[in-house]
Order: structure tokens, then C-alpha cells, then sequence
């Protein structure tokens, strides 16, 4: 018994851990940088918050590295400095992103109503309130666009795949560099080579399958270098136990390989989608854009989310501004649908 | 009587053979058709930009991306006496504008993916990614017109404040007063853009760091910060600046966020806070609209130019992280 009472008085300790004490003077010295700073942008000629974010980066670094200093010496200071600057530097990462969603949200809102997804703009003007008129006709042809993208991409992109990590020939790292140079051609040149081979010489007027092929040249890389790497994860035990069943390469990728990565490759698609979504130089150049619905996707100008934005920034009268940052916000959360579902998708564990 | 015969079939020999199936051969030439796919793509669209272009860039010559001048003369009929097209106001633009981007994204997105690999707690960390990766599926549409109406009188505080304390710097000067729709307002949009993509490279490239040499210099008594310049940096040096390359070639091709902040004039300019731009991508997009079938062909040639050019950037950079990439010193 007593045995068993020296063990338990023993108690693990983590000295690496910070203690109540450090985490409190930590929480003091933030709290006192903060009214520093504030006190700062009162007093003196510093304004604004960009002034108060530099001096409260500033005493901030001077107290916590201080206080190190004294403790344990100029590395553990350096140390201190480092942390808050790769911190503020994070933070500086998040302002953009969060003022964005936020613009978005509180501008857009107030032009959300039913008939918004229900009506088109060919009976409005850009003057007429944001209440009136709607993004049917956007949100249809933008659909098409993308399903047509989709039809042609998908396939190349996924075959792109399999050859880098099935069949591994010669020709792998070539083409794995051509993937990443496709997947850096501006959306312009995209739209500029379909005016340039298709619209110009064949069709001579806009189309939303010319737009559907642009997007579908800037889909392919996402598409292929995603599958890829959702393919590579695929355990190669799994291979070779189709092929020691006798199956051919053919069978054993179309039954067992694909089918294990299934979920990735969803993924895969739906971030490809995600980057052709919101696509605009292209659209402009090749779809062209109207007010009215448009079904047909080969004969005439098609709208889309894209153009409705632009056209309604463009006009410039407070109504469209307001109706470009409504669509604005449809599209944002267009976005925000694709990419959660990605992310539960590819969440989940690969093979399942 | 009758006995059932019975006889045997002795099975041919099985021949054991490693050449493929009739399947199989078809499998590989459709799945490396499909891997073929990219480079039929970009090669033609090199070829039609080319053969679309290629007058302007046969008439014009070097002085096509030596001379700053975008004029066309028509007579009554429609037809063009005399043209001249210069892109070097427009180059010079593009590179400078995505040459100060990446020098403003590189520094936040280095300490975003410092902290991500080594600071940041699980559950930040975590969250940190997803919100960087959908910034990065971000249309360029939305950061253009929040740019135009968020960033834009922000920025313009900012440049007013650089001139008013660097001014005496001529990359600084700003005598016109003139700050709106400056190459500086472009290069923090483009910055914004390319930070995700950076941060993402870096912090995969910090995250291959040997797991050996960083325990050795905890073990060795290493603070993090000493552990980072002595293990991570060596390290990651060169694939990050494979990936401030890759920015760099994104932020020359981007079109609609540009084309709302910058004030595109046909002048080259030097001082990034005066309100005077060039941009090859914002060029085409905005004389298509009213372009003759003449004036089309020099929007080829400028397209293909900024093709070539991003082609190349993407080029470097796939090189520098392919070569140091993975490896340490």
C-alpha cells in the first residue's frame, strides 16, 4: 500500500507547457497594448487603424520580448519577436478575406427577394430599384455555361490524371509541367484563343458553348492535378491485388482504382467548378451576355452571373451598384455551397 | 456392356506473357490521349494567337513591344491607312505592377505559413487552411469590384502617406496630386489575390522540413525561432521563391481586378503612387468592345505576348521548386 502511495504522488509535469501565471501576464500585457495604442491614436498624430495596429504591434513586441529578455536571455526575446510577427502577419492575411465576406453580406442583402431568382432584366432599366427585376436569367445560363465546362473537362482532366499515375510513361514530367503552365494561362488568352479559333472564323457570333470551352481550358488543370493527387493516395496494394486476380490494367483501374477514389475525384470536379464559377474576362469576349433567358446555349449572347456583375458595375447608377453586389452575393455563396461540400467530401476517408 | 470412355484433354500449355491485352492497349492510348490533352491545348493556342497576330507582329516588329503607342488611322471607307502598335507601356506595367505584388505578398505570406506549420494551435491551424483555400477559389471578379469600392480610398490614404514621408524617393514622387488608379492600388489587389497561393506553397514546402534536424535543434536547445533559421529556411529558401514565382505569373494574367483599379494610360510610368498605368490583360479587355477586325489582330498579338510571357514565369518557377522543392541543404 504504501508503495502505491509513492506513485501516485508523483505527478507528471510539463515544463514545456505555459503556466496560469505566464498565461496571465501574457493576457495583462495584451490588454495594456491594446490601451496603449488606443491611448496612442488619441493623443497623438497617429489616426486611423492602421495606426493603431502598427503601435499596438509595436508595444506589443516591446513588452512580451522585453519581458523574455529578462527572464531568459536575447534568444528567448528574438523568439517573442518572431511569434507576434508571424502572427500579425496571419492576421494581415485575414483582414482581406474578412472584410470581403463582410462588404458582400451587408451591401447584397438588401436586394434578396423571391422574385430575384425567378425574374429577368429585360423589362428593367439600371435605374430601377433593386427590388424590381431579377438574376434568373444569370443564374440559368451561368448553370449551362458550367455544365458544358463540366461535360468537356472532366473527362480530359481525369484521364490527364490517370496517365500521371497510372501509366507513369516518358512523358509524366513534361506533361506534369504542362498541366501546371495550363493552369497558369490567363483567363483572357483562354477567351482570346476561342475568339481567335472558333467565333471569328466559324461561328461569328456569341455562344455560351464558346464560353463553356474557354472555361473548360482553365477547368482542365484543376481538375487534373486535384484527381491526381486524390489518385496517388490510393494505396498501390489495391493494384496489384487486381492484377494478381488477373484482372487486365483496364479492369483493375475502372473497378477498383476509380471507384476507391470516387469521393476525391467529386471533390476534384466540384473545386473545378469552384474556379470557373465566378470566371468573368472569357465570358465577356466569348458568351457575351443579355437581359433576357437564353436556353439555347449554340445560337446567340447567354447571361450569366459573371456578366449580370459587371454590367450592373458598369452602368454605375446606385440602383445597379446595388444589384452588382446582390449578385455578388449570390455567387459568393454559390462558391461557399461548392466549396463546403468539397471540403465534407474530401474529409471523408479516401476507399471508403 | 458398354464402358464410358473417358478421355482426357490434356489443356494446352498456358503461355505466361507481360505484352498487354487487346484492352489494355486500348486503355493506354485513350488514357494517354487524355494526358496528351494539355499540350495539343496550349499549342494551339500559341498557333491561332500566332497566326491571328502575326501580321501585326510581321508589320510592327520589335517596335511592337519597344514603342508605347496604340493608334489607328481609318479613311471614310473604313479602311486603315496607318497603324501603329506599341505594348511597352502595357508590359512595363504588368511586370511592375505583379513585381510589387509579389513583394508585398511574399513577407505576409511567409509569416502566414510560419505560424501555420510552427506556432499556430490545432484548431487554428485547421480553420486557417480551409478560409486561406477558399480565398484562393475566389472569382477575380469579386476582389475587383471590392477593390474598386473598399480598397480603393484606403489605398489611396496609404499612398498619400508614403509620398508625404518617402516622397523624396522618385519611385515615391507624386507631383500631380494625382493618386487614384496608381500601379500601387493594382499591386495590393494583385498582392490580396496571390497571398493564398503563396501561403499555401510555402507552408507545404515548411511541412516537408526533415522532421530529424528540426528535433535536433530542439534537442540542441533551439528556441523556435533559432530552429526555424537553422532547419526551415535553408530548407524552404528556394521552393518559396518558386512559389513568389508562381504568384508572379498569376498576377500578370489577371484581367478584371486590375482592369477596375488602375487608370490605364498609354505612357510609361515609373512612380507607383501616380495614377498612370499599364496592364496587357486590362489592354484587351478593354479595347475589345469597340475594336475593328484590324484592331482585333493587335489584341492577338498582345494575348500572345502575355502568354509567352506567363509561360515563361510558370517555366522558372516549376523549375525551382521542382530542383529544391523537397530537398534541404
Amino acid at each position: 500500500m504504501t508503495t502505491n502511495k509513492i506513485y501516485e504522488s508523483i505527478q507528471p509535469t510539463r515544463p514545456w507547457q505555459a503556466s496560469m501565471k505566464d498565461r496571465l501576464t501574457t493576457g495583462f500585457i495584451l490588454i495594456f497594448s491594446l490601451f496603449m495604442a488606443t491611448l496612442l491614436v488619441k493623443i497623438t498624430g497617429l489616426s486611423g487603424k492602421l495606426g493603431f495596429f502598427v503601435s499596438f504591434v509595436f508595444i506589443f513586441v516591446a513588452l512580451t520580448s522585453g519581458r523574455e529578455y529578462r527572464r531568459f536571455g536575447s534568444a528567448s526575446a528574438k523568439d517573442a519577436l518572431v511569434n507576434t510577427v508571424v502572427a500579425a502577419g496571419t492576421f494581415l492575411t485575414l483582414i482581406p478575406i474578412a472584410s470581403i465576406i463582410f462588404e458582400v453580406f451587408s451591401k447584397g442583402y438588401k436586394g434578396i427577394y423571391p422574385g430575384l431568382f425567378t425574374h429577368d432584366m429585360s423589362l428593367n432599366s439600371p435605374n430601377d430599384p433593386a427590388n424590381v427585376g431579377g438574376l434568373g436569367h444569370a443564374i440559368i445560363g451561368t448553370l449551362i455555361l458550367v455544365a458544358i465546362a463540366l461535360v468537356i473537362s472532366v473527362p480530359v482532366g481525369i484521364l490527364t490524371a490517370l496517365y500521371l499515375t497510372e501509366i507513369k510513361g516518358k512523358l509524366s514530367q513534361p506533361i506534369r509541367f504542362l498541366v501546371q503552365a495550363m493552369s497558369g494561362v490567363p483567363s483572357i488568352v483562354a477567351g482570346l484563343f476561342i475568339l481567335s479559333a472558333i467565333l471569328y472564323p466559324i461561328t461569328k457570333q456569341n455562344s455560351a458553348v464558346l464560353g463553356s470551352l474557354s472555361l473548360a481550358i482553365l477547368m482542365i488543370p484543376t481538375v487534373a492535378r486535384t484527381s491526381e493527387e486524390v489518385l496517388n493516395l490510393i494505396p498501390s496494394d489495391l493494384r496489384e491485388a487486381g492484377v494478381a486476380l488477373g484482372g487486365t490494367q483496364w479492369r483493375t483501374v475502372a473497378m477498383i482504382v476509380v471507384p476507391a477514389a470516387k469521393s476525391g475525384l467529386l471533390t476534384a470536379v466540384i473545386l473545378g467548378v469552384a474556379r470557373i464559377a465566378g470566371e468573368t474576362a472569357p465570358i465577356l469576349l466569348l458568351a457575351g451576355g443579355g437581359d433576357r433567358f437564353n436556353l439555347d446555349p449554340f445560337n446567340g449572347p447567354m447571361g450569366s452571373l459573371p456578366y449580370f456583375i459587371w454590367n450592373s458595375f458598369k452602368s454605375g447608377t446606385p440602383e445597379s451598384i446595388a444589384r452588382a453586389w446582390t449578385g455578388l452575393l449570390v455567387l459568393l455563396m454559390i462558391l461557399l455551397f461548392l466549396f463546403s461540400t468539397a471540403r465534407f467530401l474530401g474529409n471523408r476517408k479516401v476507399g471508403k | 456392356m458398354s464402358t464410358t470412355e473417358t478421355t482426357y484433354v490434356i489443356p494446352e500449355k498456358r503461355v505466361i506473357t507481360t505484352k498487354p491485352r487487346f484492352s489494355d492497349k486500348v486503355f493506354r492510348g485513350v488514357v494517354t490521349g487524355g494526358g496528351l490533352s494539355s499540350l495539343i491545348i496550349l499549342g494551339l493556342i500559341f498557333g491561332f494567337l500566332l497566326y491571328q497576330g502575326f501580321d501585326i507582329i510581321k508589320s510592327q516588329g520589335f517596335d511592337f513591344i519597344t514603342t508605347s503607342s496604340w493608334d489607328i488611322a481609318y479613311d471614310e471607307a473604313g479602311n486603315v491607312i496607318s497603324s501603329e502598335f506599341g505594348l511597352s507601356a502595357m508590359l512595363i506595367g504588368t511586370i511592375l505592377c505583379s513585381f510589387i505584388a509579389v513583394l508585398i505578398a511574399v513577407p505576409v505570406s511567409v509569416a502566414t505559413a510560419l505560424y501555420l506549420t510552427f506556432y499556430a494551435p490545432h484548431w487554428i491551424k485547421k480553420s486557417m487552411v480551409t478560409i486561406i483555400d477558399l480565398m484562393a477559389a475566389f472569382p477575380s471578379i469579386l476582389f475587383g469590384i471590392w477593390a474598386y469600392f473598399i480598397l480603393m480610398p484606403s489605398g489611396v490614404y496609404w499612398a498619400k502617406l508614403i509620398n508625404h514621408y518617402l516622397g523624396f524617393i522618385p519611385a515615391f514622387a507624386n507631383k500631380d496630386r494625382y493618386f487614384e488608379g496608381s500601379p500601387f492600388i493594382a499591386s495590393l489587389i494583385l498582392a490580396i489575390m496571390i497571398i493564398p497561393i503563396i501561403t499555401s506553397i510555402s507552408r507545404e514546402i515548411f511541412s516537408q522540413a526533415p522532421l530529424d534536424r528540426i528535433q535536433a535543434a530542439y534537442a540542441l536547445g533551439a528556441t523556435r525561432w533559432a530552429m526555424i533559421k537553422a532547419v526551415v529556411i535553408p530548407h524552404g529558401r528556394n521552393g518559396v521563391i518558386g512559389g513568389a514565382m508562381l504568384g508572379l505569373g498569376r498576377a500578370m494574367g489577371e484581367t478584371v481586378a486590375v482592369y477596375t483599379v488602375l487608370n490605364l494610360v498609354f505612357a510609361i510610368n515609373w512612380k507607383i503612387l501616380f495614377g498612370v498605368g499599364g496592364n496587357v490583360a486590362s489592354l484587351i479587355l478593354t479595347k475589345f468592345g469597340e475594336a475593328s477586325a484590324y484592331e482585333i489582330k493587335g489584341l492577338m498579338a498582345a494575348g500572345l505576348v502575355l502568354f509567352i510571357l506567363t509561360l515563361i514565369v510558370n517555366f522558372a518557377s516549376d523549375q525551382l521548386v521542382r530542383r529544391f522543392g523537397g530537398k534541404g541543404k
